[in-house]
């Protein structure tokens, strides 16, 4: 039985291999690691919740060539155009992006060929590190202040019934005492069965501000596989949130090293799932320094036979002292087989600190149903005001009340649709 | 023509008989009044008549408006113009009194094939209302009844009334948790809303309420039946002797 789980194991890990371009150097070594280390097992805890044994049973092929693909709308979190680097079945496509007049200090790059190895732990990262032949980086030079947010728009495209696997990367460097606000999307809405693996190193320099907000909305048969890892120092302030709508199984893995004094991280995220739909947002606070502060606010909704998971770790080293760490998780459920799975996890060293967590799951509440139905208000209206309100806990953490009200606009669609 | 007419009706909740044959008539213009000692079915009968889940029906009928009303929807009912101010109002975070008041008169508008009020309509509907009974713009901006007071969440009660402008009124306890100020201002707000088309109905377990909302039919309710009907008088007359006749006693 054993032996017959592991032969299926290889099966994804196999065609990946197969299909590789010959590779040299950190490139070779990264497929090397990503096929020694095979696809995680539910026996790995950090992957306890999230069943990745779908991918063996895809057929993987090539994903087709951008320049051929017909783009009807790019999407956007914006009122007003802004610099925009777009990307087509993981492959740059400049016809379509917007780079613009950038402040001086300021550099978008488009990133293709040979984007750099990252190194790093898990699979995925390695993976990336392999195969990854398109990106994005964006660059703030000390003290610049990028008015204008920057976006990244990742559209898929598929070709045939064979599943496409890209590799996109992002590099996001904010020097000391800069700003800027980032928004990815990643969208698929009509496209096939595909794999997108993002991986994602962001910097923010001392007493530097990022704003770092994600837009998932894949195809519904898509695997979007995104690790985001992020390195804060001293005074920064670091905002970022996530959407998870989209994809068959989405899997949001974000750390971020709070590596100096007076950081203030905000890792908020939002989900609305049904179907056979998995979200999972796994985050890190790592607390490294002490007088920092940071806040945790993921909330969704899940309908059908969905399934969440929510994995948020807080880790308060010995030298942290007076963190102020707050973490809530909540989830609504629809359905009598809708699923969360929440594991909060609160690992602390130092002695002076304050930590608090919470995690709820309940259903729509009947008295204030009830109220509202007696209001004159339907059913199914009185479901969305309630839905919207519970998410909107989660979305007012967004920072920039553009991309909120427009985040905001992509949950309510979604309640509309549903 | 009557508003309400209330035949012989049955409810059980949980298999327990609550409502055991309750006989009323209401007609459009009048207020009455229902008394009754704790556990006599009075607000099982309120939640009734606005549709709550969780009660059976087993026997009666009740004709509102010349419809069927236990065969229609909650929201169908509100539409239809039955209202129900609670006894407890429910507190929605994350929506807000505007937003909540604007769905809900649209949505009773447009059942009625009324065309929707916009925002700037709307907004001088509510200040107006809002005005009426000492509510100010934040209170009617804020998420439903968080953070209201007692007093606040009546009025904030009589606000919707006032709003929705409901054919039938149903005052569930509306005194309770009332201090004597917050009372009479809830109590002209109720007021402000007689007339000939519409009937109220006030149940109450003090008499206090009527000194202020002076009904024009009493009935005492207990034991899950209209045990006795009468004029305004028999309100100060159960002050005064509690409700041992009916052979119910409990601690005033």
């Amino acid at each position: 039985m054993r032996d017959e789980q592991n032969q299926t194991a290889r099966n994804f890990v196999e065609q990946v291999v197969a299909l590789a371009p010959a590779l040299a150097g950190p490139r070779a070594d990264g497929l090397d690691r990503f096929a020694k280390a095979g696809l995680p097992s539910t026996r790995a805890e950090a992957w306890k919740f999230t069943n990745l044994r779908g991918l063996d049973k895809l057929t993987l092929g090539p994903a087709p060539d951008a320049a051929t693909v017909t783009v009807d709308a790019i999407p956007t979190a914006l009122d007003t155009p802004a610099p925009r680097l777009v990307f087509v079945a993981g492959q740059y496509r400049a016809d379509l992006s917007r780079v613009g007049d950038l402040p001086d200090g300021v550099v978008l790059t488009a990133l293709t060929g040979e984007t750099a190895p990252v190194a790093g732990d898990g699979p995925f990262r390695a993976l990336n590190s392999a195969l990854s032949s398109h990106g994005a980086a964006l660059r703030v030079a000390a003290g610049v202040k990028l008015t204008s947010p920057v976006e990244l728009v990742f559209i898929a495209a598929t070709a045939g019934d064979k599943a496409a696997l890209w590799n996109p990367r992002i590099i996001i460097e904010i020097a000391d005492g800069a700003e800027a606000t980032v928004v990815e999307h990643h969208v698929g809405a009509n496209a096939g069965t595909y794999i997108s693996n993002v991986v994602a190193d962001v910097s923010v320099g001392i007493g530097a501000r990022l704003h770092h907000y994600k837009l998932q909305a894949e195809g519904l048969d898509a695997w979007h596989l995104a690790n985001v890892s992020t390195h804060l120092a001293q005074d920064a302030v670091y905002d970022t949130f996530v959407l998870n709508l989209g994809a068959r199984l989405a899997r949001h893995e974000a750390r971020q090293v709070l590596d100096g004094t007076g950081i203030e991280a905000r890792v908020s995220g939002a989900y609305a799932i049904t179907g056979n739909q998995v979200s999972d947002i796994t985050t890190l606070i790592d607390h490294a320094k002490p007088h920092c502060t940071s806040r945790e606010v993921v909330k969704g909704v899940i309908d059908g036979a969905a399934r969440a998971v929510f994995q948020g770790k807080i880790v308060v080293r010995p030298d942290a002292q007076k963190t102020d760490g707050y973490q809530l998780n909540r989830a609504l459920l629809l359905s009598e087989s809708a699923e969360i799975n929440s594991k909060p996890e609160l690992e602390i060293y130092a002695d002076d600190v304050k930590c608090s967590h919470g995690a709820t799951a309940g259903e729509l509440d009947e008295d204030q149903m009830f109220y509202l139905r007696a209001r004159g208000i339907s059913r199914d209206a009185a479901r969305v005001l309630l839905i919207g309100a519970f998410l909107d806990e989660a979305l007012d953490e967004i920072i920039d009340e553009t991309v909120r009200a427009h985040f905001r606009a992509q949950a309510e669609a979604w309640m509309g649709a549903r | 023509m009557s508003l309400i007419e209330i035949k012989n009706l049955h409810a059980t909740v949980d298999g327990k008989a609550i409502l055991k044959g309750v006989d009323l008539t209401i007609n459009a213009g009048e207020v009455h009044a229902i008394m009754g000692p704790n556990g006599a079915g009075k607000s099982t009968l309120s939640y009734v008549l606005a549709g709550r889940e969780g009660y059976e029906i087993t026997e009666g009928s009740v004709t509102f408006d010349g419809q069927d009303l236990l065969s229609m929807e909650i929201e169908e009912r509100a539409a239809a113009g039955l209202f129900l101010a609670f006894q407890y109002p429910v507190e929605i975070p994350g929506v807000s009194n505007t937003t909540f008041l604007k769905e809900a008169l649209n949505a009773i508008r447009k059942t009625r094939g009324e065309t929707p009020l916009d925002a700037m309509q709307f907004l001088k509907l509510i200040r107006a209302k809002a005005k009426d009974l000492s509510m100010n713009d934040e209170m009617i901006k804020r998420a439903v009844n968080v953070g209201f007071s007692g007093g606040e969440k009546k009025r904030n009660e009589a606000l919707q009334m006032a709003v929705l402008q409901p054919k039938l009124a149903i005052l569930d306890e509306t005194d309770s948790g009332l201090d004597i100020d917050a009372l009479k201002i809830v109590a002209e707000g109720v007021n402000r809303l007689r007339g000939p088309e519409r009937g109220m109905l006030v149940i109450t377990h003090y008499q206090r309420l009527l000194d202020y909302i002076v009904p024009d039919v009493v009935h005492v309710l207990a034991n899950g039946r209209i045990v006795k009907s009468g004029g305004k008088e028999l309100a100060l007359e159960l002050e005064a002797k509690g409700y041992a006749e009916f052979g119910v006693t409990e601690a005033a």
